[in-house]
Protein backbone atom coordinates (compact mmCIF):
# COMPACT_ATOMS: atom_id res chain seq x y z
CA UNK A 1 0.00 0.00 0.00
CA UNK A 2 1.33 3.85 -0.47
CA UNK A 3 0.41 7.09 -0.10
CA UNK A 4 -1.34 9.36 -3.02
CA UNK A 5 -2.54 12.53 -1.51
CA UNK A 6 -1.00 15.94 -2.03
CA UNK A 7 -3.49 17.49 0.32
CA UNK A 8 -4.99 17.47 3.64
CA UNK A 9 -7.89 19.08 4.00
CA UNK A 10 -10.12 16.71 6.00
CA UNK A 11 -10.13 13.02 6.94
CA UNK A 12 -13.80 12.78 6.48
CA UNK A 13 -12.96 10.81 2.58
CA UNK A 14 -10.51 8.95 4.30
CA UNK A 15 -10.97 5.08 4.69
CA UNK A 16 -10.25 2.86 7.44
CA UNK A 17 -6.73 1.59 5.76
CA UNK A 18 -5.45 5.43 5.12
CA UNK A 19 -6.21 6.16 9.23
CA UNK A 20 -4.07 3.20 9.90
CA UNK A 21 -1.52 3.36 7.49
CA UNK A 22 -0.96 6.92 9.22
CA UNK A 23 -0.98 5.58 12.25
CA UNK A 24 1.67 3.20 11.09
CA UNK A 25 4.15 5.48 10.06
CA UNK A 26 3.35 7.94 12.84
CA UNK A 27 4.61 5.61 15.57
CA UNK A 28 8.02 5.42 13.22
CA UNK A 29 8.40 9.17 13.73
CA UNK A 30 7.18 8.78 17.62
CA UNK A 31 10.55 7.03 18.18
CA UNK A 32 12.52 9.42 16.89
CA UNK A 33 11.81 11.84 19.64
CA UNK A 34 13.27 9.64 21.94
CA UNK A 35 16.53 10.03 20.58
CA UNK A 36 19.43 12.17 21.72
CA UNK A 37 19.74 13.49 17.76
CA UNK A 38 16.31 14.16 16.61
CA UNK A 39 16.97 14.41 13.02
CA UNK A 40 16.49 12.49 10.10
CA UNK A 41 17.29 14.05 6.62
CA UNK A 42 14.04 12.82 4.92
CA UNK A 43 12.96 16.24 3.90
CA UNK A 44 16.23 18.20 3.34
CA UNK A 45 15.59 20.90 0.68
CA UNK A 46 11.86 21.46 1.04
CA UNK A 47 9.94 24.75 2.22
CA UNK A 48 7.13 23.95 4.60
CA UNK A 49 5.65 27.49 5.30
CA UNK A 50 2.96 27.80 8.14
CA UNK A 51 0.22 30.51 6.90
CA UNK A 52 -1.70 31.74 10.30
CA UNK A 53 -4.96 34.08 10.11
CA UNK A 54 -5.77 32.88 13.62
CA UNK A 55 -3.64 32.73 16.86
CA UNK A 56 -2.28 29.29 17.58
CA UNK A 57 0.79 28.03 19.15
CA UNK A 58 0.36 24.60 20.07
CA UNK A 59 -0.36 23.62 15.96
CA UNK A 60 2.26 26.05 14.47
CA UNK A 61 5.27 25.34 17.01
CA UNK A 62 4.31 21.33 16.07
CA UNK A 63 4.30 21.93 12.55
CA UNK A 64 7.86 24.11 12.74
CA UNK A 65 9.14 20.92 14.87
CA UNK A 66 7.99 18.46 13.08
CA UNK A 67 9.30 19.91 9.36
CA UNK A 68 12.71 20.87 11.31
CA UNK A 69 12.93 17.24 12.50
CA UNK A 70 13.04 15.50 9.01
CA UNK A 71 15.32 18.94 7.93
CA UNK A 72 12.73 20.88 6.28
CA UNK A 73 13.13 24.80 6.18
CA UNK A 74 10.40 26.38 8.08
CA UNK A 75 9.06 29.15 7.91
CA UNK A 76 6.01 31.08 9.76
CA UNK A 77 4.10 34.15 8.36
CA UNK A 78 1.00 35.34 10.45
CA UNK A 79 -1.37 37.75 9.32
CA UNK A 80 -0.53 40.55 11.70
CA UNK A 81 2.68 42.64 11.07
CA UNK A 82 2.37 41.04 7.55
CA UNK A 83 1.39 41.88 4.10
CA UNK A 84 -2.18 40.86 5.06
CA UNK A 85 -2.03 43.89 7.43
CA UNK A 86 -1.30 45.80 4.37
CA UNK A 87 -4.22 44.85 2.56
CA UNK A 88 -2.80 42.09 0.34
CA UNK A 89 -5.36 39.47 -0.43
CA UNK A 90 -4.56 35.58 0.40
CA UNK A 91 -4.49 34.91 -3.14
CA UNK A 92 -1.34 37.38 -4.01
CA UNK A 93 0.39 36.08 -0.67
CA UNK A 94 0.18 32.57 -1.57
CA UNK A 95 1.31 32.85 -5.10
CA UNK A 96 4.24 35.27 -3.61
CA UNK A 97 5.24 32.29 -1.23
CA UNK A 98 4.52 29.52 -3.59
CA UNK A 99 7.11 31.48 -5.92
CA UNK A 100 9.85 31.55 -3.07
CA UNK A 101 9.73 28.01 -3.32
CA UNK A 102 7.33 26.96 -0.63
CA UNK A 103 6.69 23.11 -1.30
CA UNK A 104 3.75 22.77 1.25
CA UNK A 105 1.44 24.88 2.83
CA UNK A 106 -0.13 24.84 6.14
CA UNK A 107 -3.06 27.04 6.58
CA UNK A 108 -4.94 27.99 9.54
CA UNK A 109 -8.16 30.34 8.71
CA UNK A 110 -11.34 31.56 10.32
CA UNK A 111 -13.04 31.17 7.34
CA UNK A 112 -14.66 27.49 6.30
CA UNK A 113 -13.04 26.16 3.20
CA UNK A 114 -10.03 28.40 2.91
CA UNK A 115 -7.52 25.28 2.56
CA UNK A 116 -10.10 24.01 -0.36
CA UNK A 117 -9.29 27.80 -1.61
CA UNK A 118 -5.84 27.34 -1.62
CA UNK A 119 -6.03 23.91 -3.30
CA UNK A 120 -7.59 25.21 -6.54
CA UNK A 121 -5.01 28.44 -6.54
CA UNK A 122 -1.98 26.59 -6.05
CA UNK A 123 0.12 25.25 -8.71
CA UNK A 124 2.86 22.91 -7.22
CA UNK A 125 2.59 22.93 -3.29
CA UNK A 126 0.44 21.10 -0.84
CA UNK A 127 -1.89 22.36 1.50
CA UNK A 128 -2.58 20.84 4.78
CA UNK A 129 -5.54 22.52 7.05
CA UNK A 130 -4.54 24.17 10.41
CA UNK A 131 -8.18 24.19 11.15
CA UNK A 132 -10.83 26.00 9.05
CA UNK A 133 -13.34 28.10 11.06
CA UNK A 134 -15.87 25.55 12.38
CA UNK A 135 -15.47 22.92 9.49
CA UNK A 136 -12.24 20.80 10.06
CA UNK A 137 -9.01 19.93 12.26
CA UNK A 138 -7.52 16.78 10.81
CA UNK A 139 -4.19 16.93 12.15
CA UNK A 140 -5.79 17.31 15.68
CA UNK A 141 -7.85 14.30 14.81
CA UNK A 142 -5.31 12.50 13.61
CA UNK A 143 -2.87 13.01 17.12
CA UNK A 144 -6.02 12.31 19.14
CA UNK A 145 -5.98 9.01 17.18
CA UNK A 146 -2.98 7.99 17.23
CA UNK A 147 -2.62 9.08 21.36
CA UNK A 148 -5.40 6.72 21.96
CA UNK A 149 -4.09 3.85 19.60
CA UNK A 150 -0.77 3.89 21.39
CA UNK A 151 -2.51 3.46 24.60
CA UNK A 152 -5.25 1.15 23.84
CA UNK A 153 -3.93 -0.67 20.71
CA UNK A 154 -7.46 -1.45 18.52
CA UNK A 155 -10.03 0.91 18.89
CA UNK A 156 -12.69 -1.45 17.43
CA UNK A 157 -15.62 -1.03 19.67
CA UNK A 158 -13.99 1.17 22.17
CA UNK A 159 -16.31 4.70 23.92
CA UNK A 160 -15.70 8.03 22.94
CA UNK A 161 -16.93 10.09 24.99
CA UNK A 162 -16.72 13.96 23.38
CA UNK A 163 -18.16 16.51 25.79
CA UNK A 164 -18.12 20.46 25.49
CA UNK A 165 -19.03 22.75 22.44
CA UNK A 166 -19.87 20.76 19.48
CA UNK A 167 -21.66 23.10 17.39
CA UNK A 168 -18.64 25.63 17.37
CA UNK A 169 -16.01 22.96 17.33
CA UNK A 170 -13.90 21.94 14.55
CA UNK A 171 -11.95 19.11 16.43
CA UNK A 172 -15.10 17.49 16.98
CA UNK A 173 -16.51 17.11 13.54
CA UNK A 174 -12.98 15.92 12.99
CA UNK A 175 -12.65 13.36 16.03
CA UNK A 176 -16.00 12.09 15.38
CA UNK A 177 -15.11 11.19 12.04
CA UNK A 178 -11.92 9.39 12.40
CA UNK A 179 -13.00 7.65 15.81
CA UNK A 180 -15.89 6.47 13.74
CA UNK A 181 -13.53 5.12 10.73
CA UNK A 182 -11.40 2.75 13.30
CA UNK A 183 -14.40 1.20 14.63
CA UNK A 184 -15.31 3.27 17.86
CA UNK A 185 -18.80 4.71 19.53
CA UNK A 186 -19.05 7.90 19.75
CA UNK A 187 -21.35 9.76 22.49
CA UNK A 188 -21.72 13.69 22.26
CA UNK A 189 -22.58 15.61 25.83
CA UNK A 190 -22.84 19.40 26.51
CA UNK A 191 -25.55 21.92 26.90
CA UNK A 192 -28.38 21.39 24.31
CA UNK A 193 -27.46 25.43 23.20
CA UNK A 194 -23.88 24.27 22.32
CA UNK A 195 -25.23 21.20 19.86
CA UNK A 196 -25.56 21.46 16.30
CA UNK A 197 -29.49 21.21 14.98
CA UNK A 198 -28.35 18.80 12.21
CA UNK A 199 -26.66 16.62 15.25
CA UNK A 200 -27.87 13.28 13.87
CA UNK A 201 -25.71 13.72 11.10
CA UNK A 202 -22.69 13.48 12.86
CA UNK A 203 -23.77 9.97 13.38
CA UNK A 204 -22.94 9.73 17.53
CA UNK A 205 -25.18 9.45 20.38
CA UNK A 206 -26.14 12.31 21.97
CA UNK A 207 -26.62 12.34 25.80
CA UNK A 208 -27.37 15.76 27.61
CA UNK A 209 -26.40 14.29 30.49
CA UNK A 210 -22.25 14.21 31.00
CA UNK A 211 -22.70 11.55 33.62
CA UNK A 212 -24.39 9.11 31.37
CA UNK A 213 -22.29 9.94 28.35
CA UNK A 214 -19.18 9.15 29.83
CA UNK A 215 -20.85 5.97 31.75
CA UNK A 216 -18.52 3.16 30.59
CA UNK A 217 -16.22 5.43 28.49
CA UNK A 218 -12.44 4.52 27.36
CA UNK A 219 -11.70 7.83 26.33
CA UNK A 220 -13.50 11.22 27.68
CA UNK A 221 -12.50 14.10 25.57
CA UNK A 222 -13.54 17.50 26.71
CA UNK A 223 -13.87 20.43 24.26
CA UNK A 224 -12.57 23.77 24.93
CA UNK A 225 -14.94 26.64 25.83
CA UNK A 226 -14.43 29.69 24.31
CA UNK A 227 -15.66 32.38 26.82
CA UNK A 228 -17.09 34.12 24.13
CA UNK A 229 -19.98 31.56 24.17
CA UNK A 230 -21.23 32.81 27.61
CA UNK A 231 -21.10 36.51 26.39
CA UNK A 232 -23.57 34.91 23.36
CA UNK A 233 -25.87 33.76 26.18
CA UNK A 234 -25.46 29.92 25.29
CA UNK A 235 -24.64 29.28 28.83
CA UNK A 236 -24.86 31.15 32.06
CA UNK A 237 -21.50 31.12 33.55
CA UNK A 238 -17.95 29.57 33.50
CA UNK A 239 -18.83 28.60 36.76
CA UNK A 240 -22.38 26.41 36.26
CA UNK A 241 -20.97 25.22 32.96
CA UNK A 242 -18.08 23.64 35.18
CA UNK A 243 -21.16 22.27 37.67
CA UNK A 244 -22.41 20.56 35.03
CA UNK A 245 -20.23 19.92 32.35
CA UNK A 246 -16.57 20.10 33.74
CA UNK A 247 -14.53 17.17 34.18
CA UNK A 248 -14.13 16.16 37.72
CA UNK A 249 -12.24 13.52 39.69
CA UNK A 250 -16.37 12.02 41.00
CA UNK A 251 -17.32 12.40 37.41
CA UNK A 252 -14.27 9.90 35.97
CA UNK A 253 -15.34 7.15 38.66
CA UNK A 254 -18.38 6.59 35.97
CA UNK A 255 -16.10 5.92 32.89
CA UNK A 256 -14.31 2.91 32.59
CA UNK A 257 -10.78 2.34 34.93
CA UNK A 258 -8.43 4.10 33.92
CA UNK A 259 -10.52 5.85 30.83
CA UNK A 260 -7.95 8.24 28.99
CA UNK A 261 -8.35 11.95 29.47
CA UNK A 262 -7.65 13.85 26.33
CA UNK A 263 -8.22 17.56 25.43
CA UNK A 264 -6.72 19.38 22.12
CA UNK A 265 -5.77 22.69 24.52
CA UNK A 266 -5.14 25.45 25.32
CA UNK A 267 -7.50 23.86 28.56
CA UNK A 268 -9.46 26.52 30.71
CA UNK A 269 -8.24 25.10 34.37
CA UNK A 270 -11.63 25.28 36.54
CA UNK A 271 -14.31 25.68 33.58
CA UNK A 272 -14.18 21.92 31.17
CA UNK A 273 -11.71 20.50 33.51
CA UNK A 274 -10.89 20.35 36.63
CA UNK A 275 -7.15 21.17 37.82
CA UNK A 276 -6.93 17.75 39.19
CA UNK A 277 -8.44 16.00 36.69
CA UNK A 278 -5.81 17.75 34.40
CA UNK A 279 -3.04 17.23 35.98
CA UNK A 280 -4.16 13.75 37.28
CA UNK A 281 -2.84 9.99 35.95
CA UNK A 282 -5.27 9.46 33.64
CA UNK A 283 -4.85 12.67 32.19
CA UNK A 284 -3.30 12.41 28.35
CA UNK A 285 -3.36 15.90 27.36
CA UNK A 286 0.68 15.88 26.98
CA UNK A 287 0.89 13.29 25.69
CA UNK A 288 -1.16 14.39 22.83
CA UNK A 289 0.95 17.33 22.43
CA UNK A 290 4.21 14.94 21.98
CA UNK A 291 1.25 12.96 19.37
CA UNK A 292 0.89 16.33 17.65
CA UNK A 293 5.03 16.41 16.40
CA UNK A 294 4.82 12.70 15.42
CA UNK A 295 1.81 12.54 13.42
CA UNK A 296 3.16 16.13 11.86
CA UNK A 297 6.28 14.39 10.84
CA UNK A 298 4.63 11.44 9.27
CA UNK A 299 2.09 13.64 7.55
CA UNK A 300 4.88 15.93 6.30
CA UNK A 301 6.48 13.04 5.10
CA UNK A 302 4.17 11.28 2.86
CA UNK A 303 2.72 14.47 1.90
CA UNK A 304 6.05 15.92 0.20
CA UNK A 305 7.98 12.92 -0.87
CA UNK A 306 6.73 10.81 -4.15
CA UNK A 307 5.57 12.12 -7.34
CA UNK A 308 1.75 13.11 -6.83
CA UNK A 309 -0.24 14.07 -9.23
CA UNK B 1 13.97 -13.12 -16.99
CA UNK B 2 15.73 -16.23 -16.94
CA UNK B 3 15.89 -17.95 -12.84
CA UNK B 4 18.71 -19.28 -11.24
CA UNK B 5 18.65 -20.55 -7.67
CA UNK B 6 22.46 -19.28 -6.43
CA UNK B 7 21.88 -20.47 -2.72
CA UNK B 8 19.49 -23.20 -1.64
CA UNK B 9 18.38 -23.16 1.99
CA UNK B 10 21.29 -25.51 3.10
CA UNK B 11 23.50 -23.73 1.59
CA UNK B 12 22.41 -20.24 3.29
CA UNK B 13 22.45 -22.27 6.59
CA UNK B 14 26.19 -23.02 6.04
CA UNK B 15 26.95 -19.76 4.62
CA UNK B 16 25.97 -17.86 7.89
CA UNK B 17 27.29 -20.39 9.94
CA UNK B 18 30.59 -19.58 8.57
CA UNK B 19 30.32 -16.03 8.70
CA UNK B 20 29.50 -16.30 12.01
CA UNK B 21 32.80 -18.10 12.54
CA UNK B 22 34.44 -15.35 11.05
CA UNK B 23 32.73 -12.85 12.84
CA UNK B 24 34.02 -14.20 16.25
CA UNK B 25 37.31 -14.80 15.09
CA UNK B 26 37.72 -11.39 13.68
CA UNK B 27 36.65 -9.18 16.76
CA UNK B 28 38.24 -11.71 18.81
CA UNK B 29 34.96 -12.49 21.46
CA UNK B 30 31.74 -10.53 21.31
CA UNK B 31 32.96 -8.14 23.96
CA UNK B 32 30.80 -4.93 23.44
CA UNK B 33 29.62 -6.27 20.31
CA UNK B 34 26.21 -5.06 18.76
CA UNK B 35 24.47 -6.59 15.82
CA UNK B 36 22.29 -4.72 13.35
CA UNK B 37 20.20 -5.50 10.78
CA UNK B 38 18.79 -3.22 8.01
CA UNK B 39 15.16 -3.66 7.44
CA UNK B 40 13.84 -5.44 6.25
CA UNK B 41 15.89 -8.92 5.44
CA UNK B 42 19.10 -7.84 6.89
CA UNK B 43 17.24 -8.21 10.24
CA UNK B 44 16.12 -12.02 9.59
CA UNK B 45 19.67 -12.98 8.78
CA UNK B 46 20.91 -10.67 11.94
CA UNK B 47 18.81 -12.64 14.04
CA UNK B 48 20.22 -16.06 12.31
CA UNK B 49 23.57 -14.29 12.88
CA UNK B 50 22.84 -13.74 16.86
CA UNK B 51 21.26 -17.70 17.30
CA UNK B 52 24.80 -18.90 15.71
CA UNK B 53 26.65 -16.93 18.07
CA UNK B 54 24.27 -17.89 21.09
CA UNK B 55 25.20 -21.63 19.73
CA UNK B 56 28.57 -21.02 19.36
CA UNK B 57 29.85 -19.30 22.66
CA UNK B 58 26.70 -19.14 24.62
CA UNK B 59 26.19 -15.33 25.12
CA UNK B 60 23.35 -13.48 23.79
CA UNK B 61 24.71 -10.55 22.10
CA UNK B 62 22.21 -7.29 21.62
CA UNK B 63 20.39 -6.53 18.64
CA UNK B 64 18.79 -3.95 17.09
CA UNK B 65 16.95 -3.04 13.62
CA UNK B 66 17.17 0.05 11.18
CA UNK B 67 15.47 1.21 8.65
CA UNK B 68 16.79 3.53 6.30
CA UNK B 69 14.19 4.97 4.26
CA UNK B 70 14.13 8.42 5.75
CA UNK B 71 18.20 8.39 4.82
CA UNK B 72 17.68 7.26 1.18
CA UNK B 73 19.67 9.36 -1.73
CA UNK B 74 16.64 9.36 -3.97
CA UNK B 75 13.78 10.43 -1.77
CA UNK B 76 12.77 13.08 -4.43
CA UNK B 77 13.21 10.64 -7.63
CA UNK B 78 11.00 8.10 -6.36
CA UNK B 79 7.46 7.79 -7.87
CA UNK B 80 5.84 6.92 -4.14
CA UNK B 81 7.37 7.94 -1.00
CA UNK B 82 8.35 4.89 0.42
CA UNK B 83 7.24 3.61 3.81
CA UNK B 84 9.08 4.00 6.97
CA UNK B 85 9.63 0.99 8.89
CA UNK B 86 10.71 0.84 12.78
CA UNK B 87 14.25 1.43 14.12
CA UNK B 88 14.39 0.16 17.41
CA UNK B 89 18.24 -0.69 18.41
CA UNK B 90 17.52 -1.64 22.40
CA UNK B 91 21.26 -0.27 23.83
CA UNK B 92 22.98 2.60 23.39
CA UNK B 93 25.45 2.28 20.26
CA UNK B 94 27.81 5.39 21.10
CA UNK B 95 31.34 3.16 22.10
CA UNK B 96 30.24 -0.41 21.27
CA UNK B 97 31.38 -2.47 18.05
CA UNK B 98 28.79 -2.72 15.27
CA UNK B 99 28.05 -5.86 13.03
CA UNK B 100 26.00 -4.55 10.36
CA UNK B 101 23.94 -6.94 8.78
CA UNK B 102 22.11 -7.34 5.45
CA UNK B 103 21.25 -8.94 2.40
CA UNK B 104 22.39 -8.06 -0.28
CA UNK B 105 25.23 -4.88 -1.15
CA UNK B 106 24.61 -3.80 -4.76
CA UNK B 107 25.62 -0.38 -5.41
CA UNK B 108 26.92 0.53 -2.02
CA UNK B 109 24.08 3.17 -1.22
CA UNK B 110 21.54 1.84 1.25
CA UNK B 111 25.07 0.65 3.58
CA UNK B 112 26.04 4.84 3.28
CA UNK B 113 22.39 5.49 4.18
CA UNK B 114 22.79 3.06 7.08
CA UNK B 115 25.80 4.34 8.50
CA UNK B 116 24.19 7.78 8.45
CA UNK B 117 21.21 6.53 10.40
CA UNK B 118 23.43 5.00 12.95
CA UNK B 119 25.46 7.97 13.39
CA UNK B 120 22.46 9.43 14.71
CA UNK B 121 21.88 6.93 17.05
CA UNK B 122 25.48 7.18 19.17
CA UNK B 123 29.18 7.18 18.09
CA UNK B 124 30.75 3.72 17.61
CA UNK B 125 33.84 2.81 18.57
CA UNK B 126 33.67 0.31 15.16
CA UNK B 127 31.40 -0.53 12.22
CA UNK B 128 31.35 -3.89 10.35
CA UNK B 129 29.56 -4.84 7.70
CA UNK B 130 28.37 -8.64 6.62
CA UNK B 131 25.92 -9.03 3.44
CA UNK B 132 24.87 -12.75 2.58
CA UNK B 133 25.26 -11.59 -1.26
CA UNK B 134 28.27 -9.09 -2.77
CA UNK B 135 26.84 -8.64 -6.46
CA UNK B 136 28.92 -5.60 -7.55
CA UNK B 137 28.30 -2.82 -10.03
CA UNK B 138 29.28 -0.50 -6.92
CA UNK B 139 28.51 3.40 -7.26
CA UNK B 140 30.37 4.28 -3.72
CA UNK B 141 33.27 3.32 -2.25
CA UNK B 142 31.90 0.81 0.47
CA UNK B 143 32.91 -2.64 0.64
CA UNK B 144 31.55 -5.50 2.97
CA UNK B 145 33.95 -7.09 5.69
CA UNK B 146 32.52 -10.73 5.46
CA UNK B 147 30.81 -12.11 2.47
CA UNK B 148 28.84 -14.69 2.26
CA UNK B 149 28.51 -15.31 -1.94
CA UNK B 150 30.10 -13.01 -4.22
CA UNK B 151 28.58 -13.40 -7.74
CA UNK B 152 29.23 -11.14 -10.88
CA UNK B 153 25.59 -9.51 -12.32
CA UNK B 154 24.33 -7.36 -15.00
CA UNK B 155 23.27 -3.97 -13.26
CA UNK B 156 19.69 -4.88 -15.12
CA UNK B 157 19.78 -8.25 -12.83
CA UNK B 158 17.55 -8.73 -9.67
CA UNK B 159 19.31 -10.85 -6.99
CA UNK B 160 16.18 -12.15 -4.47
CA UNK B 161 16.98 -13.20 -1.05
CA UNK B 162 14.06 -15.02 -0.01
CA UNK B 163 13.83 -16.00 4.22
CA UNK B 164 11.22 -17.87 5.63
CA UNK B 165 9.93 -15.03 8.14
CA UNK B 166 8.42 -12.84 5.11
CA UNK B 167 8.51 -15.46 1.98
CA UNK B 168 8.27 -18.72 2.98
CA UNK B 169 11.40 -20.14 2.21
CA UNK B 170 14.82 -20.01 2.55
CA UNK B 171 16.89 -19.14 -1.08
CA UNK B 172 18.31 -17.04 -3.25
CA UNK B 173 17.45 -16.46 -6.76
CA UNK B 174 19.73 -14.78 -9.58
CA UNK B 175 17.24 -13.08 -11.83
CA UNK B 176 19.12 -12.78 -14.86
CA UNK B 177 17.58 -10.48 -17.09
CA UNK B 178 19.73 -12.03 -20.53
CA UNK B 179 19.89 -8.52 -21.99
CA UNK B 180 16.76 -8.06 -23.21
CA UNK B 181 16.35 -4.58 -21.37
Amino acid sequence: MSWKRKHLIDVDDWEREDFELLLEQTSNMDSILDRSIKKAPALRGKIVVNIFYEPSTRTRTSFEIAGKLLSADVINWTASGSSAAKGESLRDTIWTLEAMGADAVVIRHGEVGVPYYLVEKLKKASVINGGDGTHAHPTQALLDLYTAWRELGSLDGKKVAIVGDILHSRVARSDIYAFKAVGAEVYLSGPSTLMPTDINSLNATYEPNIAEAIEGADIIYMLRIQRERQDAGLFPSLDEYHRRYGLTDRLIGKAKKGALVMHPGPINRGVEIASSVADGPQSFILKQVRAGVAVRMALLYLMLGGVKE
Amino acid sequence: MIKKVIMTEEEMDRTLSRIAYEVAEHLKGFNDVVIVGVQRRGVSLAKRLQKSFRDMDGVEVPMGELDITLYRDDLTLLQDQPLVRSTSVPVNITGKRILLVDDVIFTGRTVRAALDALMDLGRPSLVQLAVLVDRNNRELPIHPDYVGLKISTDKSDVVEVRVKEWDGDDQVILWEDGGEG
